[in-house]
């Protein structure tokens, strides 16, 4: 601890001593019991308690009975636990009677002050730091620590009780460690007396009939099985493992959502070899056991273990994959199995499950659809994977939701009254059709998709959410829909398609509603990114209303609708889908895009839109845009001119972002930072680069970058700073334009950006001529300016000695507060 | 009490309610989708319409001809529109009592009724209903008049010949009741038999029942109605909803515990959500002006209008279309409009609140202040100078039967570039456009029916839980299009009872009770004797005195004193001497003790 914090502890003890000087703000004991951890952390506690002897007072002085705020008394009860972590501190203050008074029946256990969870949370979290070493077993046996958390996992905290299951686990796991003389034995009758009697009380909880009780004890030993891999935990678990699959005999299962967490904890750890425990069959029996929407959860968690049996596996799935077996069946037009997996027949138990409440129906579907998804990317997934049934499967829901379905049988017209309507179904399930979409289905499966998408693109009733994700999964579907061989072009059917897509694409365009503006927006930048240059999407897309749509949009009042328009229309630009505006109706709109863009770049009230001017821009150089090759140069100024100016810190990044990619096309890119490279630097020849470096000056750039990197901004400053950085390394090769740099107009162009620097950025920077700026730009410590800028923010201010001093002002001990008025 | 099912037009109902002593017709709903099959009356002279070929029979005889024209693979009768009335026959309609009305859409046959039939009875009707009514009873002669059409063909009509005729003419119901509309004179006499009510008013009905009407939300005005005496409550549920338009929010809670429930009026659209086809209207009207295209909404005069133009002005500035005209066309614009803002006791909380500010209720107050809105009586006059294309323009009638929008029809059917709209649900679409064809312009089906759908019919009726229910038949059943939709269908407990036309319904409940009333000097002289804890009983000898459907328990008359100079006694020994209280015979008999009894009695 450096002296200045140590001259200041004295100080800031007594005031937490105090019950008169409450600390409001306890994120400050938080900083400081950090600042403690990092000091033990690096050295001995115990001299650090012999040098500041105020912090043994401040904690023998919390126990006198007073008015203490709890806070203080939990900082207290967690300091103490941070010093005795170390054994030889811990002996310290055991000599001191400090230990046993603080955690033991004598300290705040007994008193009122163990009423605030904040200090029963303190008492736990001091034992947990404490409780690293073979002393510290001792003294929870002895002060009887151990029944008291017993007691707390039930508290009404929940962040107490919590915190009390994983004391327990880490005191079972640090006893378990052992003494000095070699590991543990492998019988449980041998274990060392505190684990005996954890365990013991843990299987005491197993056999309880409440249910608190077995979820605590599930809990315990899920943490357990987690965190600790050690032989000893197989044992545990053989022990254990009966008493766990009795809970299955009970109905209903208690506690079944802890018990599937325990089941798949014990089969994810490697320290357990799971056959010969007899997990498989217990998870094959919790399967059949629970209800369908637990055994969806537990289903999920065994399809994801790297090695299990594959009749567990193909049982999962099937549990897994019932409801929707169930929607199948239930709206099956014909007779005969739905065909999701001949092994399924939608079980009773399901579809009673599905069909009585519509809470319990949505809950059950959106739960497998999202399961369903999130196990169709892994490598495990199951094969074969069923994607046509899970395909018929999905557009079923979305019909039985939209009332379009014709189900045949009585259950199939209870399903629909259920769903009819239920957004949370339609999300779930087009965000499910949407990942399907990465694999192919049977032709005819493929045609109901994209039907299906449709009817939803075109229903007036579909919710702007709704609309969304069905923009979406159509764009998925567009991109894995079949190429022709040999040909890049959409297939015919992709066009037809299309056809019928791009009229709902307008009306969605004119919707009154901003979000469906906004997302249809979205949707065709993505298609015209993807497919802009293919003649069968120009041809479709030019005859259909969308680009002048698009460019109207340009003026809509919602901020992030301009925006999305901007990009829609840069990327129809570039593809050179824009059509000019005609008829007599738009006597305004007769400029180029070129400039409607500088006008909202310029003018736009809101932020969103200018920054998306400033995307499309960049695209647009780094292109090679034909509005922008014209006359780079003058486009650039123009952009650099605007953007310099934005109040938007982004607009202001984005501008540099520009001038880089300008500076890469006259100088060429950056070089590689690899370190294995071996060509040596090529100089830059000197003739291009003066020219482009003339050419850089003509628009302005140094000026906009020197502006920059004095930007209140962070980020502006440092992308700025690399930007110079980066062109004074391309510059520092070429010979021909080294000057003296004491010529006159350096000094100036120095002395002015001193000046901006300090504030005052009023006066321009003038013309510049390239060999001033490389002299400035040689002159200037950026190295130095770019380690300054990488420091956070607060680095000043997050110094230890700062904290202490904030901590001491706040109560007004540094007197400065303390001036009489009069 | 007995129900007679008069109309089969689930929205457009009429009823008679036989209750107690009454006969209460139960609102009076003209159906005009019988004009469906006229010809539109062209404001011009349109030759597109008067070249029609004439129809002739498959044997070649064209007697019809002049009678019926074809367009388009359809047939329609070239004469005068005529209406569908309700049925005249069931029940002699001179002994009706009175008539409720419960929105201004099911008053529409009330001239016929009151006029035709003998009817001598009161109409009740709130004031918004009454005006608004009056205005589309106006718009309607108004529309029908002014193209004075001289031919009127019956002989199709003809039972033989009908079944000749091709679909939907051969299967027309009851052809020959088909009436010309009426004129202005009936209307006025008609609606001067109307006597204004307000809500929660109790009126009685010649001491026999009471009724009253509540707010039913859908239209400015719009009642559902109570019909109850002392022990019976039959409420009467007539287009309803439970959205937040304009109008009052419904009153439910006034609907509970009936003995009888008869609900018509649900919306005819149920798969359509009013939100999503708003929305859906302003996409397609926004779409069709930036293209430069017109846009033809066939509307009514007043209701769903008021809301179009509400969202119209929330939405034209965001979609950039503050440059484009809406036009309003109909006889009744102005009045219309103009009612509108001065109804506020009527409207929902937010737009009451508006009127203390002050400020007009409705926004349109402001599109016609600023000139995006503009009025006109007809497409004549004033409108054809103002007229400036590309715009909007809400006119009548949604039948496309007659009407400005006949010449709107004509005149930008042709461009693709053009839309027409439809917002009213209460004609098909297909069918109202069928003598236009083939029509270039775009057609959107955007039907806005705020009326009750099913899931809050069988939420209202869990809620207001009455004994019985009673619906036209339409509505027990799923549509036929969609006989999988389960849920388009009222189900409750126990089963509703439907009608169909011309059925007469015997309502499945008894009258058990009637309340009579004791004078005070009668009650004075009972003298009760607790037979039981808490059960007094006493013997009445009294008159029965009934008038007015009030009953009067009267002491009896004194028997005449006799003659005699005898000093007449005090009043107070007036009352017959009190004799010993016989004990009273009250509850069951204790059969096998009273036998006994008998037997040693008579033994």
């Amino acid at each position: 601890m450096d002296p200045e914090c140590s001259q200041l502890l004295p100080a800031l003890c007594a005031v937490l001593a105090d019950p008169r000087q409450p600390m409001v703000d306890d994120t400050c004991l938080e900083k400081l019991l950090d600042w403690f951890k990092t000091i033990t952390e690096a050295g001995s506690s115990l001299l650090l308690l012999q040098e500041n002897p105020c912090l043994v007072e401040l904690l023998c002085h919390v126990l006198k009975p007073q008015d203490l705020s709890s806070r203080v008394l939990s900082f207290s009860l967690r300091l103490t636990g941070v010093f005795a972590a170390q054994e030889d501190c811990f002996q310290y203050l055991q000599q001191g009677e400090l230990l046993p008074r603080l955690f033991g029946e004598a300290g705040p256990l007994g008193g009122a002050a163990w009423t605030a969870p904040t200090v029963r949370s303190g008492w736990i979290q001091g034992l947990r730091s404490l409780a690293q070493h073979p002393s510290a077993l001792h003294f929870l046996a002895d002060c009887g620590a151990v029944d008291t958390i017993f007691s707390l996992q039930g508290d009404s905290s929940l962040f107490v009780a919590s915190a009390a299951g994983q004391l327990l686990v880490h005191i079972l796991s640090l006893s378990m460690r052992g003494p000095a003389e070699g590991p543990p034995s492998l019988q449980a009758d041998d274990w060392p007396p505190c684990a005996q009697k954890i365990v013991g009380h843990i299987e005491e909880s197993l056999r309880s009939t409440a249910t608190p009780q077995i979820t605590q004890a599930l809990n315990v030993l899920t943490t357990t099985f987690s965190h600790c891999h050690d032989p000893w935990t197989q044992v545990l678990w053989v022990q254990l493992h009966p008493l766990v699959a009795a809970l299955l005999q009970k109905d209903p299962v208690p506690a079944a959502h802890s018990l599937v967490d325990l089941l798949l904890s014990v089969a994810r750890s490697p320290g357990l070899s799971s056959s010969s425990c007899g997990l498989w069959e217990t998870l094959a029996q919790t399967l059949s056991h629970l209800s369908p929407t637990q055994a969806g959860l537990l289903a999920l968690g065994i399809l994801k273990l790297q090695d299990c049996p594959q009749a567990l596996r193909a049982q999962a799935f099937a549990v897994l994959l019932q409801p929707l077996a169930c929607v199948l069946q239930a709206t099956a037009q014909g007779p005969g199995p739905s065909g999701l997996l001949d092994s399924t027949a939608a079980d009773s138990v399901t579809a009673d499950m599905l069909l009585p409440s519509k809470a319990a129906c949505v809950g059950l579907l959106c739960q497998t659809l999202a399961h369903l998804e999130l196990l169709l990317p892994l490598p495990q997934r199951p094969c074969p994977w069923p994607q046509a049934p899970l395909l018929g499967a999905a557009v079923t829901l979305l019909q039985l939701c939209r009332g379009s379905g014709s189900p045949a049988s009585d259950a199939g017209r209870q399903l629909c009254a259920l769903l009819l309507g239920c957004v949370r179904v339609q999300r779930a399930a087009l965000d499910f059709l949407g990942t399907l979409s990465q694999e192919t289905g049977p032709p005819e499966l493929v045609t109901q998709v994209f039907a299906v998408l449709l009817e939803y693109l075109r229903s007036p009733d579909s919710s702007p959410t709704v609309l969304k994700k069905a923009f979406q999964a159509t764009f998925r579907w567009l991109l894995s829909s079949p190429r022709t061989p040999g040909c890049s072009d959409l297939d015919s059917h992709t066009l037809l398609f299309l056809r019928e897509l791009l009229p709902v694409l307008q009306k969605r365009l004119c919707s009154p509603c901003w979000e469906v503006r906004d997302s249809g927006l979205e949707f065709l930048t993505q298609m015209t990114r993807r497919w802009g240059g293919q003649a069968g999407f120009r041809h479709a897309l030019l005859a259909s209303e969308v680009p002048r749509l698009t460019e109207q949009l340009l003026r809509d009042p919602e901020s992030y609708v301009r925006a999305s328009a901007v990009t829609a229309m840069g990327q129809l630009s570039s593809q050179g889908l824009c059509v000019p505006p005609a008829g007599p109706e738009h006597p305004g709109s007769q400029q180029s895009l070129l400039g409607e863009l500088l006008h909202i770049l310029s003018t736009d009230s809101e932020g969103f839109p200018r920054r998306a001017v400033m995307q499309v821009f960049t695209q647009w150089l780094r292109d090679s845009h034909a509005d922008v090759v014209g006359d780079t140069e003058q486009f650039v100024a123009g952009v650099l001119q605007v953007a310099g100016q934005d109040l938007d810190w982004e607009v202001r990044a984005q501008g540099l972002e520009l001038a880089l990619v300008f500076l890469e096309q006259m100088l060429g890119p950056p070089r590689s930072h690899c370190p294995y490279a071996v060509t040596p630097p090529v100089a830059a020849p000197a003739g291009p680069l003066t020219q482009a470096l003339q050419s850089l000056c003509r628009v302005r750039l140094f000026e906009f970058a020197f502006r920059a990197l004095f930007d209140c901004d962070r980020p502006v400053a440092q992308k700025s700073c690399d930007l110079l950085l980066l062109l004074r390394a391309k510059t520092a090769s070429s010979s021909s334009l080294q000057e003296p740099r004491s010529s006159p107009d350096v000094a100036s162009v120095e002395a002015a950006l001193q000046r901006w620097r300090a504030g005052d950025q009023a006066q321009p920077l003038g013309d510049l001529e390239p060999e001033v700026v490389l002299a400035v730009l040689r002159s200037m410590d950026l190295e130095g300016l770019r380690g300054a800028l990488a420091e956070s923010s607060d680095h000043v201010e997050k110094s230890p000695q700062s904290l202490l001093q904030d901590m001491l002002a706040t109560v007004g001990i540094l007197g400065e507060n303390e001036a009489d008025c009069y | 009490m007995k129900l007679y099912c008069l109309s089969g037009h689930p929205t457009l109902p009429c009823n008679v309610l036989k209750f107690k002593s009454t006969t209460i017709m139960l609102d009076c709903g003209l159906d005009m989708t019988s004009t469906l099959n006229f010809l539109p009356l062209p404001l011009v002279q349109s030759p597109r319409l008067s070249n029609l070929p004439g129809w002739s029979l498959k044997d070649g005889s064209a007697f019809l001809d002049k009678e019926l024209k074809e367009c388009s693979g359809h047939v329609f009768v070239d004469s005068v529109p005529e209406f569908c009335l309700p049925e005249t026959e069931l029940i002699d309609l001179s002994t009706v009592d009175v008539i409720l009305i419960s929105n201004y859409h099911c008053m529409m046959a009330l001239p016929y009724i009151t006029e035709h039939t003998g009817f001598t009875g009161t109409v009740y009707a709130t004031e918004p209903t009454v005006q608004i009514g009056r205005l589309l009873m106006e718009e309607l002669v108004n529309f029908i008049e002014r193209v004075p059409k001289a031919q009127s063909a019956s002989l199709w009509k003809n039972k033989d010949i009908q079944r000749l005729l091709p679909s939907p003419l051969k299967d027309a119901v009851e052809v020959s009741t088909w009436r010309r509309c009426y004129t202005m004179q009936e209307v006025n006499s008609a609606l001067s038999k109307i006597q204004l009510v307000g809500y929660s008013q109790k009126i009685e009905l010649f001491g026999a029942v009471q009724v009253t009407p509540l707010s039913s939300g859908y239209a400015l005005g719009s009642s559902n109605w109570i019909i109850q005496s002392h022990y019976e409550k039959v409420s009467y549920v007539s287009g309803s909803s439970l959205l937040t338009t304009h109008p009052q929010p419904m009153d439910q809670a006034s609907l509970k515990n009936s003995d009888v429930l008869i609900l018509t009026g649900l919306t005819q659209i149920p798969t359509a959500n009013p939100d999503g086809m708003v929305g859906e209207f302003c996409s397609n009207l926004a779409l069709t002006v930036r293209n430069g295209g017109n846009v033809l909404v066939p509307c009514y005069p007043s209701g769903v209008i008021y809301d179009l133009l509400e969202c119209l002005y929330q939405y034209i500035d965001s979609a950039g279309l503050s440059n484009i005209p809406f036009y309003f066309i109909s006889p009744v614009a102005n009045s219309s409009l103009e009612f509108s803002q001065i109804f506020a006791e009527w409207l929902c909380h937010n737009k009451q609140t508006k009127v203390y500010l002050p400020e007009p209720p409705f926004p349109h107050a402001e599109l016609i202040q600023t000139n995006k809105l503009k009025h006109y009586p007809s497409l004549h006059g004033d409108f054809s100078s103002d007229f400036r294309q590309p715009c909007v323009v809400f006119t009548g009638h949604p039948s496309l039967r007659f009407g400005d929008v006949v010449h709107f029809m004509e005149l930008w059917g042709k461009s693709s570039l053009n839309t027409v709209i439809f917002t009213e649900p209460d004609f098909s679409y297909l069918e109202a456009l069928a003598p236009y064809q083939p029509l270039a312009m775009k057609c959107i089906y955007c039907p806005i029916d705020t009326r009750l759908n099913f899931i809050q019919v069988s939420k209202l009726l869990k809620e207001v839980q009455p004994l019985h229910v009673v619906c036209p038949e339409q509505y027990t059943q799923p549509p036929p299009a969609q006989s999988h939709r389960m849920d388009l269908m009222i189900d409750c407990q126990p089963p509703a009872m439907s009608y169909r036309r011309a059925e007469v319904l015997a309502l499945p409940f008894k009258r058990r009770y009637e309340k009579i009333e004791i004078m005070p000097e009668l009650a004075d002289a009972l003298v009760p004797m607790e037979i039981k804890p808490g059960i007094s009983l006493a013997t009445v000898s009294a008159v029965l005195h009934t008038k007015d459907n009030k009953h009067v328990l009267q002491p009896p008359p004194r028997p005449a004193q006799p003659s005699g100079g005898k000093k007449r006694k005090r009043a107070s020994e007036d009352i017959p001497d009190c004799k010993v209280l016989k004990p009273l015979l009250s509850g069951s008999i204790p059969v096998e003790q009273f036998v006994q009894t008998l037997e040693k009695e008579i033994l």
